[in-house]
């Protein structure tokens, strides 16, 4: 039973890394890139679907905890040369820290170097959840996007660690298909597994009804706060990707521009739904990618945030549920037969 | 374990009365003095509760007699202005909602309140997964510990569901349910478990006589299968009536009788506050 349930799952992920490898061999950058980015805003909108979707307290936060993440890691893979040139003003216990081990192919440092970028970030939201995790409906989100403000106007300020509004760049480039893939695997895996735990379901409940929550003893701080702070490890985990992948940045690019495009993104594929999380990430960096080649043809440039604009909108007043909803696309239940389908085993 | 703990007091009871609460047992729930004031409307004043474990308690009395206001501080949603609760000799004044359902005080809502977008078992898991040991480490690995705790919470809700009439609606959405089954779903999702105390809000409204009879029914068999200690709000006299071992009468935020359903019946002042406003309707 249950190996008949991880066959579907399987059977995806198999294809995909069959997929990435033909990908990987084909030589073809650009649209490794295309993909390598299309994995990265699905780390971003099924984290922020954990945050958001699950819970119901919109965050437009989580690009500013993207940044964070995307900052600290750099900082930890920098060479030491580079680091000398271009941050010479950092403290001298990171200013000799340079993550490039190794262990044959596999870049540990940068893995080691993204699960501290994860970490901290955590460390970071949870302080910040416990605060405005209290918040409900429009404060929320109100206040997260302050939280976004303020991360934008410390990594402008703290020059000794971010050079400040100039470029951040010679970051090594380690993240290619397999990382993103991975780290995007590892991300649905855990959001999924939470949606349907005890604690999935404390979040779902207390969206549902904060009040009828609590009334059979949930403390709606604690879904929330859990929600909040996973989600925020992911963002950074998204950032040092990111970071590594792009290899040089401002913190002009950890914005309105990119929040409204993740948000966009879950909107469209369904909040609460993870699978959704995957389709809207799929279908709107498509139809960016689409919209890009028609802007250089017809030289109308803007005409992709207008009608990304214009499709949030759409689904926001049309379908309020996205795409799918609260459903998932129940891959576990390819290989099983109709007549099974009464087994509840999680 | 709580049904133990109210072994003794039921033997006393077959040898006894006909009603199962006992008055003389040390009361489950003892409010003293309790009072609230909106903004100076006083909605409750100087209200007093011995709950003996065991009984059907009711309250009733006309709209805006602070019935609601009542429950919301014995469920810990609302602070009182004055007075103290005390259930099983803790001291739950001050408790905060989440805790005192967690001590095993458990309420419905006038208006339902469900988990709408969820479905029929999942509302009645959330309310049952608290007593299940967790950690976020065995979650994610679905360790053998975690699947045995979904396995046996999905047990357990099925049960609940099935007591509730409710097994074969299990993977409906809470929201479309029919509004009789949405009542009866909101309390078990109050009995979850270890609910020690159910307070049920207005728990027939909407519902029609065969529904509320079997509701009726439904209500005993909490008390005497589990153990459960009932107050109830209704409107509705013949329930309340039928139903209830004991009855407080609330009048503009004051208790204007007390008493065995037959003495607040025949209570003039009730019949002048209350009932008498009814017959004249």
């Amino acid at each position: 039973m249950a190996a008949r349930r991880a066959a579907g799952p399987a059977m995806a992920v198999g294809l995909s890394a069959l997929a990435f490898a033909l990908l990987d061999a084909s030589g073809q950058a650009f649209w490794q890139g295309l993909v390598i980015n299309l994995l990265i805003f699905i780390i971003l909108t099924v984290s922020l679907n954990l945050t958001s979707g699950f819970t119901g307290v919109f965050s437009l936060g989580q690009i500013g905890f993207m940044a964070l993440g995307a900052y600290a890691s750099a900082i930890l893979t920098l060479p030491l040369r580079e680091k000398a040139a271009f941050l010479p003003d950092l403290p001298s216990w990171l200013a000799g820290v340079h993550l490039d081990w190794s262990v044959g192919p596999l870049p540990v440092g940068f893995l080691v170097a993204t699960l501290i970028a994860g970490g901290l970030v955590s460390v970071i939201a949870w302080p910040v959840g416990r605060v405005l995790m209290r918040l409900s409906g429009h404060f929320v989100a109100v206040a997260t996007l302050g939280f976004l403000v303020i991360v934008r106007v410390i990594l402008f300020n703290a020059d000794g660690f971010t050079r400040g509004s100039r470029t951040f760049s010679n970051v090594t480039q380690y993240t290619n298909l397999w990382w993103a893939g991975l780290w995007a695997l590892v991300v649905v895996y855990v959001v999924w597994r939470i949606k349907r735990s005890t604690y999935g379901r404390e979040m779902l409940a207390q969206r549902e009804d904060r009040v009828a929550a609590q009334a059979i003893g949930i403390r709606v701080m604690e879904p929330r706060l859990l929600a909040f702070v996973v989600g925020a490890f992911f963002a950074g985990v998204a950032g040092s990707l990111y970071a590594h992948f792009i290899t040089s940045f401002s913190p002009t690019v950890f914005y309105f521009d990119l929040t409204f495009r993740v948000i966009t993104m879950l909107v469209v594929g369904g909040m609460g739904s993870v699978s959704g999380s995957i389709v809207g990430a799929v279908a709107i960096v498509a139809l960016g990618e689409a919209l890009r080649r028609v802007e250089d043809a017809t030289l109308l440039y803007g005409l992709s945030s207008i009608v990304l604009a214009a499709m949030f909108l759409v689904v926001i007043t049309v379908r309020r549920g996205g795409l799918l909803g609260e459903r998932e696309i129940p891959l576990d239940r390819l290989f099983l037969r109709r007549d099974r389908t009464a087994d509840q085993s999680p | 374990m709580e049904r133990g703990a109210a072994e003794p007091v039921r033997d006393h009871v077959d040898a006894g009365t006909g009603s199962a609460a006992d008055p003389a047992a040390a009361p489950l729930l003892d409010v003293r003095g309790l009072s609230r004031s909106f903004r100076g409307l006083r909605a409750l004043v100087d209200y007093e509760l011995r709950l003996p474990p065991l009984a059907i308690h009711g309250v009733i009395g006309p709209n805006g007699a602070g019935k609601t206001t009542l429950f919301n501080m014995l469920s810990g949603f609302l602070r009182p202005t004055s007075g103290s609760m005390t259930f099983d000799s803790r001291d739950i004044t001050r408790t905060p909602a989440w805790q005192v359902s967690r001590l095993g005080i458990r309420r419905t809502f006038q208006n339902v309140r469900l988990f709408g977008e969820l479905p029929v078992l999942d509302n009645v898991k959330v309310a049952m997964q608290r007593g299940t040991s967790r950690s976020l480490a065995g979650t994610l690995i679905a360790s053998a510990g975690f699947r045995r705790h979904e396995r046996e919470l999905n047990d357990a809700a099925l049960e609940l569901l099935a007591l509730f009439g409710l097994a074969d609606r299990r993977d409906q959405l809470a929201r479309n349910l029919s509004y009789g089954d949405q009542r009866r779903l909101e309390i078990a999702r109050a009995v979850g478990t270890g609910a020690r105390i159910l307070l049920l809000d207005e728990p027939n409204a909407g519902m029609n006589p065969i529904e509320t009879h079997e509701l009726l029914q439904l209500i005993r068999r909490l008390r005497d299968e589990m153990g459960i200690t009932v107050v109830l709000v209704a409107h509705d006299i013949p329930l309340v009536m039928n139903l209830c071992d004991r009855i407080q009468v609330l009048n503009h935020g004051r208790l204007i009788a007390e008493g065995d359903p037959a003495a607040v019946r025949d209570d003039p002042e009730v019949i002048a506050a209350y009932l008498g406003r009814a017959h004249r309707a």
